[in-house]
């Protein structure tokens, strides 16, 4: 995955998926359309604001609440590039590494990052830079299982190489 | 170094002699569940999976239309047709309205789980069944499609929080109670990633309707499950429901634990949530004069008969205020006929409560009560985030049954003994 760029949004602790996408938003399932209420009940002007490849930097148990997976899709695809938090909560946490949305743990990091700052992140070691301040932060590295997840796009890949393995293996008289 | 009960159900699962917790394994998975949105996402990813074309147990593929359902609208009804064309193309289980209700009262009822499964649901609430001694967990939709294809997802072996209960519980004290307690002792992020694991001579007390109620809502600090040790009373239950084959997993004495909470239990006064975290839990008798414009008493959280019960003990021979809706929703339609059965359904529309069909409607701001602006509500559901019930200005504030009942008479937050004479012995 390439390096990210982009200009940081700054949200608090417990941000969680009823705020993310509503419940009243919940039957939707086309990307594009799910990107225009992202956050409609955090902040109504998330949307018209930022631009493709924002971060959004934000306080620990980021995603807590309901199993929506439309919660990372709409966040994915209202063109955020990542999400820094000290923590995730555990749903929105595989959902983004199924769905192949960068996230990235570091609890310094929202401590001292602003909003408005410019901020790079390279997806492989998981180091965050703040350009603006000139600092540097170490998110917390995946497990192994997970970075395979991840170089492969999602879980959907994974899915395809144990099925093919399966296919290959199955007994044929 | 001895297992707990949650590692013990995924080292059999994975096909090790243990596990540890921080490990990922991928492990078989013996109850799928999705309801008609999580479902509606995982088939357009499903279809996607080069090489999956059948789910590989249909069996155990489960589909609950609950949330939007009976549809609220063109796009639900068109959202659940889909859902439902590819449920009976696969051949999985359907629920249809009429022999189902909200998923997590329906799975139990239906006999489908039990001690010592896997079970994963594309919803957070799928910790309930955790209340029968099953690890159970909340998934995407993705991780649902992959498990229909595979029949296998991962998971992180979660640490175990161990949580007991000591002392007797007061009157209209109930398992929403303690969970409300435990949560605002934990806070929403207490337990997130572990295993939150129930224990303690109180609980051997409580009826199932309770344990699922904590099960429930083990999420609400965060956890990964909440599981309950079977006995007596979940023996009883699983025979009710036909429910025969099944292993039962037990901690060792020696199991590790990354942390270890005692609650008094005997001094827990019924709680009440304020707006909008459930971990603002404090005793009802605190939170003084509160006005409110709506009540919900019921899903999947206390839509058991037995806080049906409750309910109508306190609603018997009252009127609910005149400024306030009361809807009752009933965890299933099984839920529903028992209470016609036992006669609560004359109490409650003799008390100008409104039952609803068992949908998780107003819990999700969907329908059938959605909130207005500045408006409150009581309810027995589990979330009282911002928006979750409709407008953004509303509140919510999470209690039992009973207290529900109680503040939908008084027309203000109150308890049950403000209401019901002293004499009457709380069920
Ligand atoms: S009743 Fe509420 S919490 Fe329960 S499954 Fe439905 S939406 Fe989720």
């Amino acid at each position: 995955m390439d390096t990210l760029q982009g200009r940081v949004w700054k949200y608090g602790a417990n941000i969680n998926t009823d705020v993310i996408i509503p419940g009243r938003y919940c039957h939707i399932t086309e990307p594009t359309e799910l990107a225009k209420y992202c956050m409609a009940d955090l902040d109504s002007t998330f949307v018209e604001k930022i631009s493709r490849g924002d971060i959004i930097v934000a306080g620990g148990n980021f995603g807590c609440g309901s199993s929506r997976e439309v919660a990372p899709l709409s966040i994915k695809a209202s063109g955020i590039g990542a999400v820094v938090a000290p923590s995730f909560a555990r749903i929105f946490y595989r959902n983004s590494i199924n769905i192949g949305f960068p996230i990235f743990e570091s609890a310094p990091a929202f401590e001292e990052i602003d909003e408005g700052d410019e901020v790079e992140i390279t997806p492989s070691t998981g180091i965050i830079k703040d350009l603006t301040k000139g600092t540097e932060y170490q998110a917390a590295a995946f497990p192994e299982f997970l970075q395979a997840i991840i170089a492969r796009g999602g879980l959907r890949g994974y899915a395809e190489e144990v099925l093919a393995r399966r296919k290959a293996t199955a007994f044929t008289p | 170094m001895g297992m707990t009960i949650s590692e013990k159900i995924l080292a059999a699962h994975a096909g090790k002699e243990r596990v540890e917790p921080g490990e990922i394994v991928m492990v078989d998975v013996d109850v799928n569940l999705a309801n008609e949105l999580s479902a509606a996402l995982a088939i357009d990813e499903f279809l996607k999976i080069k090489g999956a074309d059948r789910i590989v147990r249909p069996e155990q593929a489960i589909f609950v239309p609950d949330h939007f359902t009976p549809a609220k609208d063109i796009s639900t009804a068109k959202l659940v047709q889909r859902v439902r064309q590819f449920a009976l193309d696969q051949r999985a289980r359907w629920f249809e309205v009429g022999r189902a209700g909200i998923e997590h009262c329906v799975l139990p009822q239906h006999g489908i789980v039990g001690p010592g499964q896997v079970i994963i649901g594309g919803d957070s609430h799928t910790t309930t069944y955790g209340a029968l001694g099953a690890f159970s967990t909340g998934v995407g939709s993705t991780d649902v499609a992959v498990a229909w294809a595979i029949g296998q997802t991962w998971l992180r072996v979660p640490p175990t929080v161990k949580v007991t209960y000591h002392g007797t519980l007061r009157p209209w004290v109930k398992g929403k109670d303690l969970i409300l307690y435990t949560i605002g002792q934990m806070t929403v992020d207490g337990a997130t990633y572990m295993a939150m694991e129930f224990h303690g001579e109180t609980l051997r007390e409580l009826p199932m309707a309770g344990r699922f109620t904590m099960a429930n809502m083990s999420i609400e600090a965060g956890a990964k499950n909440g599981i309950f040790h079977v006995d007596d009373v979940t023996r009883e239950y699983l025979a009710s429901v036909g429910h025969t084959a099944y292993t039962e997993y037990w901690s060792d004495p020696d199991a590790e634990y990354v942390a270890e909470v005692d609650i008094d239990a005997g001094a827990i006064e019924p709680q009440i949530a304020l707006p909008s975290l459930p971990e603002n839990s404090r005793p009802v008798s605190e939170v003084g004069d509160i006005s409110i414009d709506q009540v919900v008493i019921g899903t999947c959280t206390n839509g058991w008969i037995e806080d049906m019960r409750e309910a109508a003990q306190v609603l018997q021979g009252h009127r609910v205020s005149s400024h306030v809706r009361c809807i009752i929703v009933p965890g299933s339609q099984e839920v529903q006929r028992e209470m016609v059965r036992e006669g609560l359904m004359q109490i409650f529309m003799d008390a100008e409560c409104i039952v609803s069909t068992s949908t998780c409607g107003p819990c999700i701001g969907g329908h059938m009560g959605v909130l207005g602006e500045h408006e409150r509500c009581v309810s027995t559901t589990n979330r009282n985030f911002v928006g979750r019930m409709g407008a953004r200005s509303a509140e919510i504030f999470l209690a039992n049954p009973a207290v529900a009942a109680a503040s939908a008479i008084a027309g203000h937050i109150a308890g049950p003994e403000e209401i019901v004479s002293r004499d009457l012995v709380p069920v």
